[in-house]
Parts: C-alpha cells; structure tokens; sequence
C-alpha cells in the first residue's frame, strides 16, 4: 500500500499560524526585549527517529513488558468512544488485561480511534499521536476508520484512517461491543509479543507519505510538521 | 393563536401563512421586515424563547429560505417566521442583538450556506469546517458523493445496492 502511492508530490498547503504562534517581541524579567517564534522555539524541528529493535533475548522481555502494559489515551472520536467506559467498570474490567486510561499523550501507547474521524478531529487526533513516546500502537475501531462506514459519501469525514495514521489493529463492527475491543487488545498483545507491532517505526519511514495525505485534506495546517 | 396572526397581518405584509396545528403556524414575509416582525414577537407577544434558525435551498427558485422558529413559554405556542432571499450574494440582517444564541447559528449557515450576516460577532471565523476551500457544502450544487470520492481515498471493493432494486430482486426473484 505504501509503496505503490509513494510518490504523491508533497501537497503545497498556504501556511495558516495560530495567533499563539506568531512570532513577536517580549520583555524579559530583566527588561531587555527578546524576539520568539514559537513554531521553531517551542516545537523540535528535526525529523523524528525510529526507535530501536533490539534483538534475542532481550526484545522478547521489552516485548512482554510492553504487551502487558497497554495504557490507552484518554481520547474519544465519534460513537465508539461510548465503548470504553464499560470496559473500565466491573462487567468487562480491562485492567485485568493490564489496560488503563491515561490524561494524556505522553504518558500513553496505545491510541483507539474509536469510529468516523472528521477533519478537524483528525488534526487532533495527528497532534495527539506524534506526542506520545514510541513504540506506539493504534486500534482503529469499527468500519468507518476501514472503509468509512455509513459515512463513506460524506464531505467531512475521512474513508481510510491507513493513509494518515499507521495502525496496528483493526475492529471491525458498526459498533463493536467492548467483547470486540478486548479480543482487540487481545490480538493487540499477540502482535507486540511477535515482534509485528512496529508501526511507530514505520509511520517515521514513510512520513512524507503521510504528511502529504493529511496536508491534502487539512488545509489549514498551522502546526509544525511534526509536534514533539 | 388565530388572534396573534390577525394582528401580525394588520402590521406585517404576511405573504403566505401556514396553520399547521393549533400551536404552530409559519408566516412568510419579506425580508426587509423579518427581523422587525421577530423583534415584535419577542417584545410584545411573549415569544421569547429562540428555538433554532435554520435554512433551506431552494436551488430552483434561486433563493434561500430562512425560518426563525420562536417558542412562547407561557402559553405554548410557536410561529415560524420564514423569509426568502436571494441565492447568489446571499446576506441577510444578523439579529445576534435579540438572542446572543443566534451568533452561532448565523455562524453555522455562513459556513454551511454561504449566506452572510454582516456584524453578526465572529461570523467570519471557521466554525466546524476547517480552511474549508470548496462551495459550502449545504448548498445543494455541492456533490457530497464526488467530493468524497475523490478527497478521501475510498477503499476499492465496495458494493452498493438501490435499496429498492435489490429488495425487489430479493423478495420477488421471478417478476
């Protein structure tokens, strides 16, 4: 799938900058004026890396610390994020499977896009993803982030969620109940314990790639490239 | 509900007017006095709840039709109060002055029709529709269907039916 869409040239957008964003002047404590842009100030503007596969014995224990400490951000698209509260309460309880909510990105691995993504919310969704530390994985549940689902005709929200978000695990369902989520992490956990859940690595080798599909449909995008 | 309409017809030019039940009617009405006949409503008849505003294409007839749909609390009644205006250059009066909830649906309807409402607060600014650059997509000359198509990179395999059609072939395999 990558390989054959490779070469979509890179998508001129008109650069749009968030008032908190343009560059301006500020006093210092000390009095003396300091010039800030915060698109290169405040934001990392290398490339991000991949992170390292070790190999044997050792990769096999990261990869079991990893698959039983799934901590999932806090972070709800469309209806399916009405799934998540049940496991959380007693009937299904996925803290037994290791899985937790987080607040935020940073401290979380694991993203489920739970049903259609809008635009807007995909620009979220983006912003929320690069923040979070590698390795990385996302659980894409229900058929609207595989084919688009019953909004497949719709003007605002997005058919493929693998042209603009590597995914490790798909739900399928029109919703999943939260049986399916936990099969899900279930699969999620098989994955990661066979060494195939790197997609974190894979969304840095092909970033142009997505870069170019999300800036085709966000068209005002005034963030840095890649929010660290 | 009969009085109130008599006496909107001895102030206003109702063109058309519509009794649906006996607590809700629609009244047509020029646009340079739909702002004024709502203002009245709300000030002298008791219609003080704004329900919605909202509007419709008429791609046809070439114009929109607003409704201003006001409730009365007190004796549970509701008049709609349509006005049609011209499609191309479509602006109407902003009436974000009466009800302050009245900013976000003219917002909605800049965004989603295209039609503006000069002063109305933050009515230029993208409401769900980000650096959208297209038609708006409300108005009925947007092909949603087209659009999507070739915007979201539609997942090949997929099947669609008339739903009619293929109850038929279903149901009756030998008509």
């Amino acid at each position: 799938m990558e390989k054959e869409n490779k070469n979509i040239p890179l998508v001129k957008t008109k650069t749009f900058i968030n008032p908190e964003n343009e560059k301006r002047s500020v006093t210092a404590p000390d009095g003396s004026i300091i010039e800030i842009d915060p698109i290169k100030d405040y934001f990392c503007q290398d490339r991000p890396k991949e992170y390292k596969v070790r190999s044997g014995a050792v990769e096999k224990f990261l990869n079991w610390a990893r698959a039983e400490s799934l901590w999932v951000l806090g972070f709800g698209t469309g209806c399916g994020s009405i799934e998540i509260p049940p496991l959380v309460t007693p009937r299904f309880d996925m803290y037994r499977y290791g899985v937790q909510m987080r607040p935020t990105p940073r401290q979380s691995n694991v993203f489920i896009i739970s049903g259609y993504l809008s635009v807007k919310t995909l620009k979220r969704a983006i912003r929320s993803y690069e923040q979070m530390p590698s390795p990385k994985y996302i659980i894409a549940l229900g058929s609207c982030t595989i084919n688009g689902g019953m909004y497949w005709d719709s003007y605002n929200t997005i058919n493929r969620l693998d042209h603009y978000m590597p995914v490790d695990v798909y739900i399928a369902g029109c919703m999943p109940r939260p049986e399916a989520l936990l099969a899900g992490f279930a699969k999620l956990k098989e994955l990661i314990k066979a060494g195939k859940a790197e997609k974190a690595n894979e969304y840095v080798r092909n970033l142009d790639w997505y870069k170019a599909n999300q800036k085709k449909i966000i068209k005002d995008w005034n963030m840095p490239d890649y929010n660290w | 509900m009969q009085k109130i309409i008599q006496d909107i017809e001895s102030r206003y030019s109702v063109s058309e007017k519509e009794i649906r039940r006996n607590n809700l009617c629609f009244l047509t009405i020029p646009k340079n006095q739909a702002i004024s006949l709502v203002t009245y409503l709300r000030d002298y008849q008791g219609y003080s709840a704004f329900t919605l505003l909202t509007a419709v294409d008429w791609i046809e007839e070439g114009h929109f039709q607003l409704t201003y749909l006001l409730n009365n609390p007190t004796n549970y009644t509701e008049i709609g109060v349509r006005t049609m205006i011209e499609r191309d250059h479509a602006t109407m009066e902003s009436a974000h002055h009466l009800w302050e909830s009245m900013q976000t649906y003219q917002r909605e309807l800049k965004e989603m029709f295209g039609i503006d409402f000069p002063g109305s607060p933050r009515v230029d600014e993208d409401f769900i529709l980000e650096g959208w650059t297209d038609i708006p997509p409300y108005r009925r000359d947007f092909d949603t269907k087209k659009y999507a198509e070739e915007t979201y990179f539609p997942r090949p395999g997929r099947e669609t039916n008339d739903p009619a059609e293929y109850m038929k072939s279903k149901l009756f395999p030998n008509d």
